[in-house]
This record gives structure tokens, C-alpha cells and sequence, in this order.
């Protein structure tokens, strides 16, 4: 995560922000709604900065919001390192799509982000859950320009590059 | 991929086996902040209210809580004379009870996991004496058991997490099974009941000890549905955990004292601890495995066996 170039910090502590999201405490009936926060600012940061945040950055910060909400370790591991990946494959035409597109390239990661999940919950007798369950990318799309916007204007106030 | 072909092996090598325990506890300790950092608008908002609150609301509250503890006390002494009765009987019969078990209360940190898994922290970890696989109870019945310490906070496992199984008893006539849990907050499951099993709505289930990690006798949950259909082997049995599993603030962690006669409240935990676990209560039977939650995932393609076993 931090290599050459500045404002590494900046980096980790909206990731650390992004797993606050993820453990702050909801009412009951919203819990299941909760977006991947921290999917979401990995995107972010891997589409933006690929040369700085890599497929090890994902399994790294994957590994520990497993050991933060107590998933099995490498749940969210596999999937954040496999959507790294993608998104770096990818950034070059990402970054030029207008909002709407981009949040659709950005659902089809967090579905697959989900589904990823979803395979290793259901390989370990864990919950199978309803559909409330596939609402989550979509949230997860919806603040996707949000997010974009918000973490821009923090990547140039702290010229991460 | 090698990132992927790492997360496979991590997953399989926790999901199967003990081994991942340390890095997980080295982790949860590194994230220790992040859920103290989360947990502290509640406890800010509860310290306030606590400092805030008037003379009078004190005041009333102090004189409930007496009338309370008298109330208490005087079952007590109903209860005192029972236990040292049933010593007695039991002497008589030479068959060895334990009494007392030394407890701490924990308070819950208000920090969201995974809404997949039914897991909770609590504030108290290593530093205070508890250990892995310690029981967990709230005021009114068993919550679960601790899964992993750190100096701090730990994580407890609730008995409605999929891969926990309790071996309980009937308290109305003894009759011994297992209940595992749905993933659902308000339900529990016994898979392991013949369809002529002798249990009805309305059944208070207990703890039975045997599996050595929760002491014996305290209520679990009371039986809510059965559903007997004649060409099943099994009936399906749904119960009811009596612990307020989803809205209990505090939660008393219990130490279990084999053969030993409650001492101050002060006794030196972590020797207690590490006592118990040596020499459990109870021999270990075949559902030691379903008491513990790591071994309980691995070994449920097997329990039917375990559990006719038990209904005998």
C-alpha cells in the first residue's frame, strides 16, 4: 500500500473508515442491508492508483475485515483479491465512463464480490440467505458516484498519486 | 492467483482445522481498535446518560433495586437450604455434584459482525481470566461460548450460530439430545429425536454437561413446535432460546469449579480456568465434538449416530 509516491496514509485511513462502516452498529432490520464498504474503496482506490493498490493490497485488507466481522479467514479475502484484480485489468476503460456506466461496472464486481462470499458460506454449511442478500451490490452501486466523487476530492486534496 | 489460491488454502485450513486460532487472535487484536473506535458512541451516549441522570431517578431506582434484592435474598434462603439438602441425599447415595461456579459479568461492545454469523464481542478478554471455549450465560439462560481471546475483548459464540451444537437435557423427564443451531436469532433445532420421543411444547431444556464445556443444569430454551410426521425416523423439534440473545446488554462469564466449594469472588481465575478444561466434570462422551464449534462443522455429516446414542 505504501510505495513511492505520497499520501499513503490517506489510503489506509479511508479503508479504516470504510471498516468502521462495516462493524458500526445498525438497527435489526438493517443489518442485511449493510453495503461492502470496504469493496467499494478498494474499487476506488485500485481503478484510481492501480500501480500503488494490487491484488496483495485486497487480500491484505480482506484478511483483516475477516478477522473484523468474523467471517471465516479469507472469505472476503478471495473476494476483494479477485475484484482487484479485475478492476486493475480493467481501470483504463472504467475511469472513462460516464456515472451510471460506471456504477454498472461496478455492480457486476460487487456481485461477484457477493457471489464469492455466498459460494463459501455455502461450501461451509453455513446460512444460506434470502434474496435480501443480492440487495446489498445494489446499494453498493447506488453510492458508487458518492463515493467516487468523495474519494476524489480526498485523493487531490492529499495529492495521492 | 496467488492471492486466491492462499485465500482457498486460509479458508479450508480454519474451516477444517484448529491451527489458524493464533493468527486470528494476533488479528482480532490488531482490530481491537477499530471495534473499540465503533463501540464508543454507545458507550459515550450510556456514560452520559449515566452522569446526567437526576437525584430522583437515582433514588427510586435505588429503592426498587433493594426491594429487588430482598426479594432475592429471601428466595435465597429457600434455595440454600434446598442445595444443602440435595448434598446431603446425595452423599447418601455416594454420587458426586459440584455447586458453584464463579462468574464475571461482561458487558457486550454495540459492534455489528457479520449478519450471517450469530457472533458477538465482549469487553472482557485474557486480561480478565477467560479462555477459549468458556461459557457464556445472561441473566436468564446460556448465550454461548467464547471462540477467541484477546487481552481485551473476546468473541462469543451464540447457540444459534450454525456450526454450535449443545448437548441438553429434558428437564422434565432427562431425556438427552443435542441442539444446534439455525442461524436464526429465536430458534434452535434438536434433529436428533425419534419421532416416539417423550417431549412436548412447552419443555424447558437444560444444559446437560455433558461434553464437559458448560456446567450442567442451566435453561437453554423451551421447546416451541414439534412436527411429527409418521414416516420420518426423526421428529422436528424447534425451541426458543431463553437468553435475550439479541438484546442483552450484560452477560456473565462463568468459570466452572469441579469438586470445589465457591471461594471468595477474588479466586485466581486463570488457574481455574486452565483446571477445568484439564479435567472436565464429566468423562468425555461422543458429543464432545458437538460441544466445540470448530469441530462441530467437521463432524456434523456424522452426529446422527451420536445423537440415537444419546436419546437411550
Amino acid at each position: 500500500m505504501s510505495g513511492p509516491g505520497n499520501g499513503g496514509p490517506a489510503i489506509v485511513i479511508t479503508l479504516c473508515v470504510a471498516m468502521l462502516l462495516m462493524i458500526l452498529p445498525m438497527p435489526e432490520w438493517a443489518r442485511p442491508f449493510r453495503p461492502q464498504w470496504v469493496t467499494l474503496v478498494m474499487l476506488y482506490w485500485a481503478i484510481a492508483l492501480p500501480h500503488r493498490v494490487g491484488v496483495g493490497s485486497g487480500f491484505v485488507v480482506g484478511i483483516v475485515l475477516d478477522a473484523l466481522t468474523g467471517t471465516l479467514l479469507g472469505q472476503h479475502a478471495l473476494g476483494l483479491s479477485v475484484v482487484t484484480f479485475i478492476a486493475i485489468q480493467l481501470h483504463q476503460r472504467i475511469r472513462v465512463f460516464p456515472f451510471w456506466q460506471q456504477s454498472l461496472g461496478i455492480l457486476v464486481l460487487l456481485v461477484i464480490e457477493h457471489l464469492l462470499s455466498l459460494w463459501v458460506m455455502g461450501a461451509t454449511r453455513g446460512v444460506t440467505p434470502g434474496l435480501v442478500y443480492w440487495a446489498v451490490p445494489l446499494i453498493g452501486a447506488l453510492l458508487w458516484p458518492w463515493i467516487f466523487v468523495t474519494l476524489r476530492r480526498i485523493r487531490r486534496q492529499f495529492k495521492v498519486v | 492467483m496467488v492471492a486466491v489460491v492462499l485465500s482457498l488454502i486460509l479458508l479450508v485450513v480454519d474451516h477444517r482445522f484448529h491451527h489458524l486460532q493464533q493468527l486470528r487472535s494476533t488479528l482480532a487484536f490488531v482490530t481491537y481498535p477499530l471495534h473499540y473506535l465503533a463501540d464508543l458512541p454507545f458507550t459515550a451516549s450510556s456514560w452520559l446518560d449515566e452522569t446526567t441522570s437526576s437525584r430522583e431517578t437515582l433514588m427510586e431506582q435505588n429503592r426498587e433495586l433493594r426491594d429487588l434484592n430482598l426479594h432475592l435474598r429471601a428466595e435465597l434462603q429457600k434455595y440454600e437450604s434446598l442445595q444443602a439438602e440435595n448434598m446431603r441425599l446425595r452423599d447418601l447415595v455416594d454420587s458426586s455434584f459440584k455447586v458453584g461456579d464463579r462468574v464475571l459479568v461482561a458487558e457486550l461492545s454495540s459492534v455489528d459482525l457479520d449478519p450471517y454469523k450469530q457472533q458477538v464481542i465482549i469487553n472482557k478478554g485474557s486480561a480478565s481470566g477467560a479462555y477459549e471455549g468458556q461459557p457464556v450465560l445472561d441473566a436468564h439462560a446460556v448465550m454461548g461460548q467464547v471462540i477467541n481471546v484477546t487481552p481485551l475483548s473476546s468473541t462469543v459464540l451464540l447457540i444459534t450460530d450454525t456450526s454450535h451444537a449443545l448437548p441438553v437435557q429434558v428437564l422434565r423427564n432427562g431425556l438427552r439430545t443435542i441442539a444446534v443451531g439455525t442461524g436464526r436469532i429465536s430458534e434452535l433445532r434438536l434433529p436428533y429425536l425419534p419421532t416416539n420421543s417423550d417431549i412436548v411444547e412447552g419443555d424447558l431444556l437444560v444444559t446437560s454437561g455433558l461434553g464437559g464445556k458448560f456446567p450442567p443444569g442451566y435453561p437453554v430454551a423451551t421447546v416451541t413446535r414439534i412436527d411429527r410426521s409418521p414416516d420420518a425416523p426423526f421428529s422436528d423439534v424447534v425451541a426458543q432460546p431463553r437468553a435475550h440473545l439479541d438484546r442483552s446488554r450484560e452477560v456473565l462469564l462463568v468459570w466452572t469449579v469441579p469438586n470445589q466449594l465457591p471461594g471468595p469472588m477474588t479466586g485466581p481465575a486463570p488457574a481455574d480456568a486452565t483446571h477445568t478444561t484439564a479435567n472436565p466434570e464429566v468423562p468425555a462422551t461422543g458429543d464432545d465434538a458437538a460441544a466445540s464449534p470448530d469441530n462441530a462443522a467437521t463432524a456434523e455429516p456424522t452426529p446422527p449416530p451420536t445423537g440415537q446414542g444419546e436419546d437411550r
